[in-house]
């Protein structure tokens, strides 16, 4: 009997229509249409979403965690970045 | 039999065949090989025992007097459970799991093709839910069918085993009782000699493409329908509904 493990896949789902997907969490799968399938029963099954995507964990490159000061403290003290000075639409939901 | 007598035996046979198999595969929750597969599994048992209720909750509006969805589940005895024999053998292993699942997801799928388009008003709403489940549960018993038989030497030969010993099990589906004769007559009930094709055909696609075979052989056993079950009822039952047994209208 084979102890391989299933590759691991990270599972994005979209909530509902004109949301993006976000990322719900991982799971193990032989393929990715065996990845979808895992990920509907265990992700969608309170109708989490109405869109699944799956990747491979290997293919996602993070940034090194020791980069942390140079990547993002920087852009601590740039309030002028923020769009905060404009008045939104009411109809405009998700920005 | 009245007319409504046959509705409601033809309807606890529908229900009877989900309800067991429903518990039988609620029986791996905790204990699937992987935690994704013991989900799909489970939530598989939960879309069956959901038709089950469904259909209970209509056999027992159309007998009325005190009989309600419990009572139908949990109060009839062995005798009196109206389910096919395959529904009811043992989980064995995952390979006996998937093959039993396979064979019956197929049936149940054509079944409710074609009691989508029955007289019947509420059964063809019943019906229209349960193909969507039935659709999703087709697929993923077949993918598994596939990807076991086509996979190692001992993945195929645990399926071919399960194969040999459930075959005997599904020729039942086809050989119609009094009341599924006289369901059909009615004009309520599904034309088994009309499934009976498309099953052989859709089982003989996915075992192909799975590298397995089908058993030659013709034997076919029965008694499912008419209440004469195989040993294994018996247990799934005393599990099944110990509590109302016990304590009689307990409710949670």
């Amino acid at each position: 009997m084979s102890n391989k493990e299933w590759p691991l896949w990270e599972v994005f789902i979209r909530a509902k229509q004109g949301l993006n997907h976000k990322h719900v969490g991982s799971l193990h799968a032989a393929d990715h249409q065996m990845a979808i399938e895992n990920a509907r029963d265990v992700y969608t099954r309170r109708m989490e979403g109405v869109s699944i995507w799956v990747v491979e964990s290997k293919h996602l490159h993070a940034n090194e965690p020791s980069d942390q000061d140079s990547l993002f403290d920087p852009a601590n003290d740039k309030v002028y970045r923020h769009p905060t000075f404009y008045v939104l639409p009411e109809e405009l939901n998700h920005m | 039999m009245t007319e409504r007598d046959v509705l409601s035996d033809y309807i606890l046979h529908l229900a009877d065949n989900s309800m067991i198999l429903g518990q039988r595969c609620a029986e791996w929750c905790g204990h699937g090989p992987v935690l994704e597969q013991d989900i799909a599994l489970t939530n598989i048992a939960l879309d069956l025992i959901g038709e089950a209720r469904s259909l209970y909750h209509y056999a027992a509006d159309i007998k009325g007097g005190s009989a309600t969805e419990d009572s139908e589940a949990f109060l009839r005895d062995v005798l009196q459970y109206r389910n096919c024999l395959l529904t009811e053998q043992p989980n064995t292993d995952w390979a006996y799991t998937i093959v039993r699942q396979f064979f019956y997801d197929t049936f149940h799928y054509h079944l409710h093709k074609q009691l989508s388009e029955s007289s019947d008003a509420r059964l063809k709403e019943i019906a229209l839910k349960t193909i969507k489940e039935s659709t999703y549960h087709l697929k993923w018993s077949s993918e598994w069918m596939i990807r076991l038989g086509d996979g190692t030497e001992v993945s195929k030969n645990k399926m071919q085993t399960a194969i040999n010993d459930l075959w005997e099990y599904t020729g039942e589906f086809f050989i119609p009782s009094e009341t599924e004769t006289k369901a059909l007559e009615m004009g309520i009930g599904a034309d088994l000699s009309k499934i009976a094709p498309l099953w052989r055909s859709k089982v003989e696609e996915v075992m192909e493409e799975a590298t397995l075979t089908i058993p030659a052989s013709n034997y076919h056993q029965k008694g499912g329908k008419k209440g004469l079950h195989s040993e294994h009822l018996g247990y799934i039952l005393a599990e099944m509904q110990y509590l109302q047994r016990a304590y009689p209208g307990a409710e949670w």
